[in-house]
């Protein structure tokens, strides 16, 4: 991929992998479309946001770093019911609630990936498996913090800048969202397009070469990780608040295998793959139960088969081979 | 900016109007249940109740005609259920939510109902506290501690025991369960012995059962969800010598359903269980609702889910009738309040301080009758009300 001129001079590519392209900003412009044209739609909307924001964290891992995970809900759950569980002490304000709650999950996060670092392959699938259903066992036996399985009751979260207050129609809850979401992306953009970014993708192709080339692999593991259990507690937090509910589905190994899914469709080791996933699996999701109640799940395991065998690469990455671009 | 909120806002309003406008012939009811998933079975059991009502009574009520639109949760999901709890009345227009096969659905729709003042019927979650979420809430269901208060009560003055061990699975429900029934035991007189909580996993009982035997109880209260684990747990008391009547064996009635008694066989002779409804309970009412949903569904059997469901559309058809076809909330919730009738199950009275179900309570003992098992009314204790509300 890299041709002599490139490799020359490392970061005028990297600056050059970061530019935005056309596709980008038409998507972005995109994203404002259901505020005009689908009013009714904007709750769906939301939580495609906060979907594709936690399909994103599981990306910077899955999709650049190659850890294989499938308890990832673990982080999103802690998020949501940290945001959750905050406002029940008295401090409902959105904004530090958010920030707290992806501090609190990257902490725990840096925690774990001293585990997660040290295993690979299918041992790394069950340490993250194990870990997200003990998570989910813990806050059910918490019954009398988490609420059980009957979710936390009495989450009061306070109007945005005590001004915009999430209202039925879901305007606020998909603005803020939207807007996390964006923030989330850019910073993703970041990471992925800077050395570490780059360091991060050679441990995905060759775990044992990086040591030989000097890269302290297991570190910039642990970093990725951190990050990403951060973004997954803020996708979490973004839930809780624009739904004023935390129920342990939240931390479902569902909500973990979901996403996989999401990745898979969409296209893995590429954040917009993510967001496109996320958007298909819910919007599908959304209208085929409200065709089908009862066997929708169906149509989605075909969707899934459908992708794997003719775009491998999942639908992001069928799109840009066909367009020839790098994709985005 | 605000130029844009205002049309936004315009677009909103001149939206609900066009809804408000359709709904003049129309009412909407938008079903929120768990289609899919672990829980679509019980879903299916409500709808089918809801479905059979309907179509003994047409979908017409008070010049209006009923349209049902179903929206599937997928499991024990309180964001989702208020997610399609919004949608359902911002883009669908619905006049009135119903179904709720779990707790946590009907929580989450609980404040959208609240904020959209929608009139929300519960036709199966049974925790005491979603009446208290908004007034605009009327269940048609039960509650475990109303159930088990009741039991645990009856089980000392007439089941003929002082004593008692419980073994509940572990999630809310079953601890409510425990909780519910230890109350009414102690104050009846009796003592609990020990308790202990089961996993919810695969069911591997014989380390729980085992304890029981040590303790040596007169009776052990069991409340495990239906499936797998009613069997399981038959059978490990069963090889442990725990049957009745050396020890009594009490539970909420899922451990005894049709397709349980089968799987245990004669290990669930003697077994006493509590229920707010029981198909083969003899009673005009209840004969010809069983043989009617019996041939609308290929012969499967009714229980208390098609009859939450089918008195859930009771309610809602009869409150309807009362406000001539209105849908305003405060209206249906008023016309709701003190309702009773009688159900397949029985006598029932819509409570009007609580909104929640004042019914029979009936005890079955699992006995041959004509070669098969199945449960025998033995004993009912009428007019029982949930004992948590107001309790506080």
């Amino acid at each position: 991929m890299l041709n002599a001129r490139t490799a020359a001079d490392p970061h005028a590519w990297l600056r050059r992998q970061a530019r935005w392209s056309p596709w980008e900003v038409v998507f972005w412009l995109a994203t404002i479309i259901p505020f005009y044209f689908f009013p009714t739609y904007l709750t769906l909307a939301s939580q495609v946001a906060v979907t594709a924001l936690f399909a994103i964290s599981v990306d910077l891992v899955l999709g650049y770093a190659g850890i294989i995970t499938l308890g990832h809900a673990m982080f999103f759950g802690l998020g949501a019911y940290f945001a959750g569980l905050l406002t029940k002490t008295g401090w409902g304000e959105p904004l530090s609630g958010l920030v707290l709650a992806g501090l609190f999950a990257a902490l725990i996060g840096f925690l774990v990936s001293f585990i997660i670092v040290r295993v690979q392959h299918l041992a790394l699938l069950m340490i993250t498996l194990g870990l997200g259903l003990l998570t989910a066992e813990l806050a059910n036996s918490l019954g009398w913090l988490t609420g059980g399985t009957d979710g936390l009751q009495g989450v009061d979260v306070w109007p945005i800048f005590s001004r915009f207050e999430f209202d039925l129609w879901g305007y606020t809850a998909y603005a803020y969202a939207l807007i996390v979401l964006f923030i989330g992306v850019v910073a993703s953009q970041r990471i992925v397009h800077s050395s570490f970014g780059l360091s991060l993708r050679g441990v995905r192709e060759n775990l044992t070469r990086m040591p030989a080339i000097g890269s302290p692999y297991r570190r910039h593991l642990q970093i990725a990780y951190t990050i990403s259990a951060g973004l997954a507690g803020i996708a979490g937090a973004v839930l809780t608040q624009t739904t004023e509910t935390v129920s342990l589905d939240s931390l479902s190994f569902q909500r973990s295998a979901d996403v996989v899914v999401m990745l898979i469709l969409g296209g893995t080791g590429r954040l917009y793959g993510a967001i496109l996933g996320a958007a298909i699996f819910m919007i599908a999701r959304d209208q085929l139960s409200g065709m089908n109640p009862q066997y929708w799940y169906f149509w989605i395991g075909v969707l899934l088969m459908v992708v794997v065998l003719v775009v491998p690469n999942g639908i992001l990455g069928g799109l840009s081979r066909l367009v020839r671009g790098r994709g985005t | 900016m605000f130029a844009r909120i205002a049309a936004v806002l315009a677009l909103g309003v001149g939206l609900m109007w066009s809804a408000q406008a359709n709904a003049q012939d129309t009412i909407k009811i938008g079903l929120i249940m768990a289609y899919s998933g672990p829980f679509a079975d019980t879903a299916n059991q409500m709808q089918a109740g809801i479905d059979l009502y309907m179509q003994q009574h047409g979908d017409e009520v008070a010049g209006k005609k009923i349209e049902i639109i179903k929206k599937d949760t997928g499991g024990p999901k309180a964001d989702e259920a208020k997610r399609l709890a919004q949608e359902l009345i911002v883009r669908d227009g619905v006049d009135i939510l119903a179904g709720f096969t779990l707790t946590p659905e009907a929580l989450g729709a609980a404040a959208v109902a609240d904020q959209a003042k929608k009139f929300m019927v519960v036709m199966n979650a049974a925790t005491s506290i979603i009446t208290e979420k908004s007034p605009y809430i009327v269940r048609t269901s039960m509650t475990i501690p109303q159930l088990n208060t009741a039991f645990g009560k009856w089980a000392y003055e007439k089941g003929g025991v002082k004593q008692a061990y419980t073994l509940v699975a572990d999630y809310a429900p079953g601890v409510d369960a425990s909780t519910a029934f230890a109350k009414g035991f102690t104050d009846a007189g009796g003592t609990i012995v020990g308790a202990d909580k089961s996993p919810m996993g695969p069911p591997d009982f014989s380390a729980f059962v085992q304890r029981i035997k040590d303790a040596s109880p007169e009776a052990v209260f069991v409340f495990i969800p239906g499936g797998a684990q009613p069997p399981a747990l038959g059978k490990a008391l069963a090889e442990r010598g725990l049957t009745p009547p050396n020890t009594q064996i009490f539970a909420q009635g899922e451990l005894t359903f049709p397709e349980a008694i089968k799987s245990m066989g004669d290990t669930a002779k003697g077994i006493i269980t509590t229920f707010n409804y029981t198909m083969e309970r003899d009673d005009p009412i209840n004969n010809a609702f069983v043989k009617a949903y019996r041939d609308a569904n290929k012969g499967r059997s009714p229980d208390i889910y098609s009859v939450g469901g089918y008195d859930g559309m009771h309610l809602i058809y009869e409150a309807l009738k009362k406000t001539g076809g209105s849908t305003d909330a405060a209206a249906l919730v008023k016309a709701s309040e003190g309702m009773s009738w009688e159900s397949p199950r029985g006598k029932m009275v819509i409570d009007p301080e609580t909104r929640d179900v004042i019914q029979t309570v009936y005890i079955r003992k699992v006995e041959e009758v004509d070669g098969q098992l199945q449960n025998v009314v033995i004993d009912e204790i009428p007019d029982v009300k949930d004992p948590l509300h107001g309790a506080k």
